[in-house]
């Protein structure tokens, strides 16, 4: 599940020490914009530190790089042979870049070491038009994202709580990586003194297809969570689904109907996916 | 005039350390303050020993500030402090 990553300085060490501990999906040690420039380095040798030694339990673990044009193949280079799960990829405008940075990884990861993944986080209108080919331009691209920030800035548009200006390239990024078979992952709700605000908004993404979003501060998570929650509602109207299909196979009928609405394989992928979800956040039990 | 790194900060989890390169053959000298020292004093100083070792750095005079830093934090620190130095190289 990827339902939130939380993001985190990575020249922080009382942040990166207890990242583990929020309860987040994963976390994302940043070495990109929540570090100032003159401590780049010092942030890369803690994060690397870190990898090695803290236990972050059940959490993936993501490190935000800094582009290629900033230092990005030295963090490569430090923090892949240290064993992260996942490389966040920043400012991405072309598959090429991609390539580029896989390769850098493959090359810089020890013998034997989990294959490095990336998400590559597209931030500029060229990046979202490109998406698609950004998504399959390698087999080690396992998620996508808007950076809503940087895309409303070169936009020159201001950015709302409400998120009207980045409606189109959030379900484009979303349609994009349903359709490259990679998840997406929501840009973060900047304001974390409005609970209300951050739930409309993950609720939102959920809708448009997004797995997961960004937090920027732990008390986040909950709402997160919450959002990405299956509703009592939700899952017994999954149950009967399944019973149904099941009731179904064992009488041979090709037609199943629940609550008088024909049941077919894209709605059964749905309610599976809903106890799939309801069981792994131990809402009901597994069969 | 020789050469001074420094790395860290004075806020809680971390340790500010300054580096000095050392005359040939002085050695490595530890001046050492932290919120834990009676208990971790010994293993910080060990940590820092480590990293100036696994350096080949010999004769150094390293000043340290914890404020209650992991290990790990300690020795990302001492290797930042080094570089900033001179006296390793950028990987």
């Amino acid at each position: 599940m990827r339902r939130s990553l939380l993001f985190l300085p990575g020249n922080n060490p009382g942040n990166v020490q207890s990242g583990g501990l929020f309860g987040a999906d994963a976390v994302v040690l940043d070495l990109e914009d929540a570090v100032a420039p003159a401590e780049k380095d010092a942030a890369r040798d803690l994060v690397a530190a870190a990898l090695q030694t803290v236990d972050y339990g059940m959490c993936e673990k993501f490190v935000r790089i800094n582009s290629l044009d900033h230092n990005g193949a030295r963090d490569i280079r430090v923090i892949v042979p240290c064993g992260p799960d996942v490389i966040l990829l920043p400012k991405i405008e072309s598959p090429a870049e991609v390539v580029e940075q896989v390769k850098l990884i493959k090359a810089a990861e020890r013998p034997g070491q989990k294959p490095v993944v990336v998400m590559a986080v597209m931030e500029t209108p060229i990046g979202v038009v490109r998406a698609y080919d950004i998504a399959i331009s390698d087999p080690r691209v396992t998620a996508i994202s808007l950076g809503a920030e940087d895309y409303t800035a070169t936009m020159g548009l201001t950015r709302t709580k409400e998120g009207q200006e980045i409606f189109v390239p959030r379900a484009t990024i979303a349609n994009i990586a349903s359709a490259a078979g990679v998840d997406c992952i929501d840009t973060p709700f900047t304001d974390v003194n409005d609970p209300e605000g951050l739930l409309a908004d993950t609720l939102l993404a959920k809708s448009l297809g997004y797995q997961g979003k960004v937090a920027i501060n732990p008390r986040q998570i909950d709402t997160i969570h919450q959002a990405y929650a299956p509703t009592e509602t939700e899952i017994r109207w999954a149950q009967r689904v399944v019973e149904a299909v099941e009731e179904g196979k064992r009488k041979g009928s090709g037609v199943v109907a629940v609550g008088g609405k024909m049941i077919d394989p894209p709605v059964v992928a749905r309610a599976s996916r809903t106890i799939d979800m309801a069981i792994a956040l131990h809402l009901v039990e597994g069969a | 005039m020789s050469k001074q790194g420094q790395a860290g900060t004075l806020e809680s989890n971390d340790i500010h350390i300054i580096v000095k390169e050392g005359v040939p053959g002085s050695g490595i000298s530890i001046d050492l303050t932290s919120t834990v020292l009676l208990p971790y004093g010994d293993a910080i100083r060990t940590s820092i020993t480590d990293v100036c070792n696994s350096f080949q750095v010999k004769d150094i005079e390293v000043t340290a500030m914890d404020k209650g830093a992991l290990d790990c934090t300690i020795r990302a620190r001492m290797q930042t402090a080094l570089r900033r130095c001179g006296l390793i190289q950028e990987v």
